[in-house]
C-alpha cells in the first residue's frame, strides 16, 4: 500500500468519525436541551403550552400545600409574576418557602406547570444562579448575602 | 506565627519557581550544562517551601485558628480532627494549594528521577513546570491566599458545609488533582520536545509512567467522586453529567487516548506529531477543568463580576499555556520527523481509531459543557444540557470502540491478519453472544439496552482474558509452567489486560442499572416496601445526636422471604453551626448489589417518604475502575517503565569497569 492510499484511508476513516460525532451532536443538541425561564419570560415570550423547560423562582411563602399521596403544589414567582408548579415525589432537602428553586418540567395551560423534577441548588448563598439572574432581570435581587 | 512563616514559605516557593524557569532557560540559550543543572535543585527547593506552606496552613486548621479567614470561613473547633484536616483543601483557597504541592511535587519528582533524560530535555521540562507553577503561586498570592488573617476573630468558624464532612471528601480530591496535575507533565515534555526539536521513541518511554501514574490516579479519582455523590447527594445516581464532572471526564478521556498513543510511539515510532498534540491538548483539559471548577463560571457567570480577579486570573493563565503550547507546535511541529510506517490493519491502525475516537468524545463532553456557557454569553438565552444529551451522543461513540477493542489488542503491529486474529477470539466473542442472547430472552419485555451493554462488558472481560491466555497457555506444558508463564508476561501486557478487564466490569455495572428498581412511597411505622427481591420494613423512627450533629433516622429492616438481613438507617442530619439539614442514604450491600434508601419529608402524622432503591451489580461500576487503575499501577511496575529502574548488570558492570 503507498503512502498515497494510506492517506486516503486515514483520512476517510477520520473524516467519517468526525461526521458521526458532528451528527450526533447536532441532533442530540436539536433534541435533548432544556431552556430556562423565569415567570416573568414565561409570560412574555409566549411561551407554548406543553414545551418542555426549566422554570426557576422564589417559592413564595404560604403557597405550599401539601394534599395526600406526595402532591405537592406551590406558587414560584419572581416579583412581578408568578407561576402555579404541580409535583409529585421527594422534595429536596433545602426545599423551603422563600427559597430559591429550579424546576424542569412542561408548560400547561393557565400559567401552570407539572414539574418531573425540582432542584434547589446551593451555592454558598442557596441560591441557583438562574433564579438570581432572573430576579435581578426583574429588579427585585436583595445582593450577595455575604457574611 | 505559624500562619506567617507559611505565609513567607508559599513566597520563597514562588522565588524558587521563577529561578527554575529564569536560571535553565539561561543554561539552555547559552548552552551552559551547570546552569541547567541548578533545575533540579530549585524544583526539589519549590516543592519544600510549598510543603510548608501546606503544613502551615494543616496545623492552622487542627489548631481552629480562627484568626485566619480561610479557617474561619471553613472549620469548627467541634470538628472531628480528620475533617479539620480535610477541611483544608474543601475550599478554594485550600485545594488551589494542594493543587500547586502536587504540581510541585510532581516537579520535584522528575528532577529526582531516575530516568536517563538528556540534561537539555529535563532542563526544558522543568523550565516548563516552573512556569506553570509560578502562574499558580501568583495565583494564590494576589487572589486567593489562605493565610490572611482577619481584623477581629470570630470565637467560632463558619463550619464545613455538611455535604462535604465525609470520608470521601477527604480522598476525592486530593486523587483528582494527582491526576489533573499529573497530565502536566506530558505536557512539559512535549514542549521540552518542540523547543529541543526532537524527538523520538525514547521521549514515550520518559512520558509514559508519568501519564500512567497520573491516568490512573484521575481514574480513582472519578470513581471516588462517584461513589461520593452516590451516596451522599440522596438521587442514587452515580453519574449525572454535571459540568464539574465533565471537567474530570474530558482530561481522563484525552489521557487515556495519550495512554495509548504513546504506546504506539515508543513500539513502533510513529504519531510523534499527533502524541505530541495530545500531550498539549490532555494537560489543556486539565486545566480548563480546574477553570471551570475554581472560577466559579459553573455556578454563576456572575461570579466574575462579585470576584472578577478569580476568574479573569484563571482565565489568563489558561490562554497563556494552551495559547503558548499550541502555537510553539504550529511553529514547530514540521520539524519533527515523521516515521514508522503501517498498514490499515494492524495494532497501530486499531489505536489510531482508540485515539480518534477517544479524543472525538472528549471534544463532545467539551461542546456540551461549553455550549451552555457560550449560548449564554452570545444570547443571554439559558439552557441547560443534560443527560440526554451526553447519553446520546456518548453510546454511540463509545460502544463501538468497546466492541472493536479486544479485536484491537489481538492484531499484530504493522500489519495484521484481521480473519487470524477474530478466530483466535471466537471462543470469547461466541461465548459472549450466548450469554447475551440469554440475558435478553430471561428479560424479555425489559430493557434491551441492558443486556446489550452487560454483553459487550463480559465481551471485553473475557477478550482480555483470552489475550492473557493466548500469551500464555501451551498445551503440552503443564499448569503449573503455564502459570509461571502468565506471572513472566511482563508487568505491562499483565496490566493491559487487567485495565481492559475492568473497563468490561464498569460496563457491566453501568448496563445493570437498567435492572433496578425504584419505589417512592410514604410510610408509616411497621409498613413493608418491597426492593427488588428483598423487602424493606419501617421498625421505628428515632431522633438521636451524633458528634456534631443531630439526626432523624428511619430504622428499617432488610428481609429475604422470612430470614432478616440487618438495618438500615436512613436520616436527616442538622450540623452544628448549619440551618440546613443533609440527606444521609442508607445503604445495604447484598452480593454485588446494593439497597439504597433516602428519606424525603417527615410528616405531622409520623410518616416519612423514602425512596428506595434496589441496584443490582451496582458495586462493579466502581470495583471496574479500582481494576482499571489497578491495571495502571501494575504496568507502572513494568521495567521498561519504572520511573526509578535500577540498572541492569551489564550497565553496573560496565561502570564498574
Amino acid at each position: 500500500m503507498t503512502r498515497k492510499t494510506r492517506r486516503l484511508v486515514t483520512i476517510a476513516g477520520l473524516g467519517s468519525i468526525l461526521a458521526l460525532a458532528v451528527g450526533l451532536v447536532l441532533y442530540a443538541l436539536n433534541d435533548s436541551i432544556v431552556f430556562f425561564y423565569g415567570p416573568t419570560e414565561v409570560i412574555e415570550k409566549k411561551i407554548n403550552v406543553g414545551a418542555r423547560l426549566r422554570i426557576g423562582g422564589l417559592v413564595k411563602v404560604g403557597s405550599v400545600v401539601r394534599s395526600s399521596d406526595r402532591m405537592v403544589e406551590f406558587v414560584v414567582g419572581d416579583g412581578n409574576n408568578e407561576i402555579v408548579i404541580h409535583y409529585k415525589g421527594l422534595l429536596p432537602d433545602l426545599f423551603r418557602e422563600g427559597q430559591g428553586i429550579v424546576a424542569e418540567g412542561r408548560l400547561e395551560a393557565g400559567q401552570r406547570f407539572a414539574a418531573e423534577t425540582v432542584l434547589a441548588k446551593h451555592d454558598e448563598n442557596y441560591m441557583p444562579r438562574e433564579v438570581a439572574d432572573s430576579l435581578k432581570k426583574q429588579g427585585h435581587w436583595q445582593g450577595e448575602t455575604k457574611p | 506565627m505559624t500562619v506567617e512563616w507559611g505565609h513567607f514559605a508559599l513566597i520563597l516557593a514562588l522565588v524558587l519557581s521563577l529561578c527554575q524557569v529564569g536560571l535553565p532557560l539561561w543554561g539552555l540559550v547559552s548552552r551552559d550544562a551547570a546552569l541547567m543543572q541548578t533545575a533540579r535543585g530549585t524544583a526539589v527547593g519549590a516543592f519544600v517551601f510549598t510543603l510548608l506552606a501546606f503544613a502551615a496552613l494543616t496545623y492552622a486548621y487542627v489548631q481552629s485558628d480562627f484568626s485566619v479567614i480561610n479557617v474561619a470561613m471553613n472549620s469548627h473547633s467541634t470538628k472531628p480532627l480528620a475533617y479539620k484536616i480535610s477541611g483544608v483543601w474543601s475550599n478554594h483557597e485550600g485545594s488551589m494549594l494542594l493543587w500547586v504541592l502536587i504540581l510541585t511535587l510532581f516537579a520535584a519528582l522528575v528532577a529526582m528521577a531516575r530516568q536517563a533524560i538528556p540534561l537539555p530535555l529535563l532542563a526544558a521540562v522543568l523550565v516548563v513546570q516552573g512556569a506553570v507553577a509560578s502562574a499558580f503561586f501568583l495565583f494564590i498570592l494576589i487572589t486567593s491566599n489562605p493565610f490572611l488573617r482577619a481584623m477581629d476573630v470570630p470565637a467560632e468558624g463558619r463550619g464545613l458545609n455538611p455535604i462535604l464532612q465525609d470520608p470521601g471528601l477527604a480522598i476525592h480530591p486530593p486523587l483528582l488533582y494527582i491526576g489533573y496535575v499529573g497530565f502536566s507533565i506530558a505536557f512539559s515534555f512535549a514542549i521540552g520536545a518542540l523547543i529541543h526539536g526532537r524527538i523520538d521513541a525514547v521521549w514515550a518511554r520518559f512520558v509514559r509512567p508519568w501519564t500512567l501514574l497520573a491516568w490512573s490516579f484521575l481514574t480513582l479519582g472519578i470513581a471516588m467522586g462517584s461513589y461520593w455523590a452516590y451516596y451522599e447527594l440522596g438521587w442514587g445516581g452515580f453519574w449525572f453529567w454535571d459540568p464539574v464532572e465533565n471537567a474530570s471526564l474530558m482530561p481522563w478521556l484525552a489521557g487515556t487516548a495519550l495512554l495509548h498513543s504513546t504506546v504506539v510511539m515508543e513500539k513502533r515510532d510513529a504519531l510523534k506529531v499527533w502524541t505530541i498534540l495530545l500531550s498539549i491538548l490532555t494537560f489543556s483539559l486539565s486545566l480548563i477543568g480546574t477553570f471551570l471548577v475554581r472560577s466559579g463560571v459553573l455556578t454563576s457567570v456572575h461570579t466574575f463580576a462579585s470576584d472578577p480577579s478569580r476568574g479573569k486570573f484563571i482565565l489568563g493563565i489558561l490562554v497563556f499555556f494552551i495559547g503558548g503550547g499550541l502555537s510553539l507546535f504550529a511553529w514547530r511541529a514540521h520539524a519533527l520527523r515523521q516515521g514508522g510506517l503501517f498498514a490499515p490493519i494492524s495494532r497501530e491502525a486499531g489505536l489510531v481509531l482508540n485515539n480518534l475516537v477517544l479524543a472525538t468524545m472528549a471534544a463532545t463532553v467539551l461542546i456540551g459543557t461549553l455550549y451552555p456557557l457560550v449560548l449564554e454569553a452570545t444570547s443571554g438565552d439559558k439552557i441547560s444540557v443534560g443527560a440526554p444529551f451526553f447519553e446520546a451522543t456518548m453510546l454511540p461513540l463509545f460502544l463501538p470502540l468497546a466492541v472493536l477493542q479486544p479485536l484491537g489488542t489481538a492484531l499484530s503491529w504493522k500489519r495484521a491478519d484481521l480473519w487470524a486474529a477474530m478466530q483466535r477470539l471466537s471462543w470469547a466473542f461466541g461465548f459472549s453472544v450466548l450469554v447475551m442472547g440469554i440475558v435478553l430472552y430471561v428479560t424479555r419485555g425489559g430493557s434491551v439496552i441492558a443486556p446489550v451493554g452487560a454483553g459487550i462488558g463480559l465481551w471485553l472481560v473475557l477478550g482480555s482474558m483470552a489475550d492473557l491466555w493466548l500469551r500464555v497457555w501451551r498445551a503440552k506444558a503443564g499448569w503449573a509452567v503455564n502459570l509461571s508463564r502468565l506471572i513472566g508476561l511482563p508487568r505491562a501486557a499483565l496490566g493491559t489486560a487487567l485495565a481492559h478487564a475492568g473497563l468490561g466490569i464498569s460496563l457491566i455495572g453501568i448496563a445493570a442499572t437498567g435492572w433496578g428498581t425504584e419505589v417512592i412511597a410514604t410510610v408509616g411505622k411497621g409498613a413493608e416496601i418491597p426492593a427488588g427481591p428483598y423487602r424493606v420494613v419501617l421498625e421505628q423512627v428515632i431522633t438521636r445526636n451524633g458528634p456534631d450533629y443531630r439526626e432523624t433516622i428511619g430504622r428499617f429492616q432488610v428481609y429475604s422471604d422470612q430470614n432478616r438481613l440487618g438495618v438500615i438507617e436512613p436520616g436527616k442530619r442538622l450540623f452544628i453551626g448549619q440551618t440546613m439539614p443533609k440527606t444521609e442514604a442508607g445503604l445495604m450491600t447484598l452480593g454485588l448489589g446494593q439497597i439504597y434508601a433516602s428519606l424525603g419529608e417527615f410528616q405531622t402524622d409520623g410518616t416519612v417518604s423514602l425512596r428506595l432503591y434496589w441496584k443490582p451489580l451496582v458495586i462493579l461500576i466502581w470495583a471496574g475502575a479500582l481494576v482499571m487503575a489497578l491495571g495502571g499501577f501494575l504496568s507502572l511496575l513494568d521495567r521498561r517503565s519504572r520511573i526509578a529502574a535500577p540498572k541492569t548488570a551489564r550497565q553496573a558492570q560496565g561502570e564498574a569497569a
